[in-house]
């Protein structure tokens, strides 16, 4: 027989209601305005490492649509007209593997904060999150992260250390002549599993700022106005202090596409709109996205993001 | 032979790996939220058994391994060589000691079982689960005793040695699981 019935079991669907209303009376309560942008747009991000679903239309002369990988394009054009601090929650979709911490479509929350820190911002991630999962919040930087449970300063060590330190701890089964790959190899293998806790990461690489300011830090490394809250060694949300300035943001996607070009990847067209809001003036804002499955899932002591949506994809 | 991408590689898939056919186990995708996404992927290595961990860029792929199971009979060992035939075809397959391997204990002439085929040649044998094996030495049955639970070696027909209860004797036929080694119970043949 088809296996027709939801993935989530009826006790887990109460407690992702109960998790989605409390989200939403959190917002209300601090005057946060939801707004439900579409998941449809004609163009999307450049991003080297995202990919988006490509959606063809009946009507050939309307070309391509993109589903969003994140509301990000629509709020930033709400907050230029001036609504204040905004949230959506909603869907967002990411072509890519399924996995126990992945879905190519999952329930993003995501709100910006006009004239707000990350600082400040990082202060309320953590009241939203202690709702849902209780217990303190520490914080480390990038580098001290790396420091602490790889042995090594991310900023400082060459191609030839990092390539060293994988290949004597990990099997990498490929070689890269790219300082970022390995990077990415080393914490996603050996930084995140050993984050205890809740762990907020801040100072990322100036190179993984996709649309944070950026910044130095006390050493003059070049680093990147963002923050990530891990818990349990799973990413559960990344914000920024929002770049606003229209010639940075237009030369970061032409960045984007040329690394994409070189990895054969293909070619989405840049969000013009976006840049044009961007050019009438967004208020300075710190801003935040939050995938609400994996809180559910940790939260929930749930092994697999499968268990606590409604019908998992690519589920037998 | 077809290649297969880090999004293909299922469990059970047969792939090349350092020259070597592997047999994927798990495949775990990796993504720090803005970075390069990976997939750690445990493989076992057909010919050692060895089981290993490689991880992979996503999106970059293996060759194929031209690995086949196939249901065989056993037929003979000459001394060297063990041997199969496929029992449609009749066509048949020799394996060395370093194939066979474990297996060989459990081998008895005319039992099915299967002969992993790598570019068409034996790389590994896998006995049946259940085989029915005579008990050719041990310490003579002590009668009436059948509620003790106590053990004794037993070695059997085919050069295994199991623990069977303390009554069996020379020339009882028993049954035997070969993925534990445990004695299951006596067989009526």
């Amino acid at each position: 027989m088809a296996d027709w019935q939801p993935t989530a079991s009826l006790a887990m669907l109460q407690e992702r209601a109960r998790l989605l209303a409390a989200i939403r009376a959190f917002m209300s309560d601090r005057a946060v305005m939801e707004v439900d942008v579409p998941v449809l747009s004609t163009a999307t991000v450049t991003d080297p490492h995202l990919e988006s679903f490509v959606v063809t239309s009946p009507q050939a002369a309307s070309g391509n649509y993109y589903l969003m990988t994140s509301p990000e394009f629509y709020l930033k054009r709400v907050l230029a007209a001036g609504s204040g601090p905004i949230y959506s929650l909603g869907p967002a979709f990411r072509a890519g593997d399924c996995g126990a911490r992945h879905q190519p479509e999952f329930t993003m929350l995501e709100w910006y904060r006009p004239e707000w820190t990350i600082a400040q911002l990082m202060d309320e991630v953590a009241e939203l999150v202690h709702g849902a999962i209780a217990g303190p919040v520490a914080q480390k930087t990038y580098r001290q992260a790396f420091l602490d449970h790889a042995g090594i300063d991310p900023h400082r060590a060459d191609l030839a250390q990092l390539r060293a330190l994988a290949q004597s701890r990990l099997s990498p089964a490929f070689d890269s002549d790219d300082r970022y790959t390995w990077l990415d190899l080393l914490f996603s293998h050996l930084v995140e599993p050993q984050l205890a806790g809740k762990v907020f990461v801040t100072e990322f690489p100036a190179t993984q700022a996709a649309l944070a300011q950026t910044a130095s830090d006390t050493h003059g490394n070049a680093i990147a106005m963002r923050f990530e809250l891990y818990i349990n060694g799973i990413e559960i949300a990344n914000g920024y202090q929002e770049e606003r300035e229209p010639t940075v943001l237009v030369k970061r996607f032409a960045e984007n596409l040329a690394l994409r070009a070189a990895n054969r990847q293909s070619q989405p067209p840049v969000d013009e709109l976006f840049l044009a809001a961007m050019r009438a003036g967004m208020p300075a804002c710190a801003g935040v996205a939050l995938g609400v499955d994996r809180l559910l899932m940790v939260a929930t002591g749930a092994p697999a993001i499968a268990a606590v949506v409604p019908f998992a994809f690519g589920q037998p | 032979m077809a290649t297969y991408s880090t999004s293909e590689m299922k469990n059970g898939l047969k792939v090349m790996i350092d020259g070597e056919p592997c047999n994927i186990l798990e495949n775990e995708h990796v993504k720090p939220g803005k970075g390069q996404a990976f997939n750690r992927v445990k493989v076992k290595f057909l010919r050692t058994g060895r089981v290993l961990e490689k991880t992979f860029k996503s999106g970059d792929s293996l060759e194929g391994a031209d690995v086949v199971d196939c249901d065989m009979q056993y037929l003979y060992n000459d001394g060297e060589y063990w041997h199969f035939m496929e029992p449609e075809s009749f066509e048949q397959h020799q394996a060395d000691a370093k194939t066979v391997g474990d297996a060989s204990q459990w081998l008895k002439e005319q039992d099915t079982c299967i002969v992993t085929l790598y570019n068409g040649a034996p790389l590994a044998v896998t006995p049946p689960n259940h085989v029915v094996l005579e008990v050719v030495e041990t310490d003579p049955g002590l009668r009436g005793d059948t509620a003790t639970g106590g053990t004794k070696p037993a070695k059997l027909s085919t050069g295994a040695v199991v623990k069977v209860p303390l009554f069996m004797n020379v020339g009882d036929v028993i049954k035997v699981d070969t993925r534990t080694g445990e004695y299951l119970g006596r067989a009526k043949e």
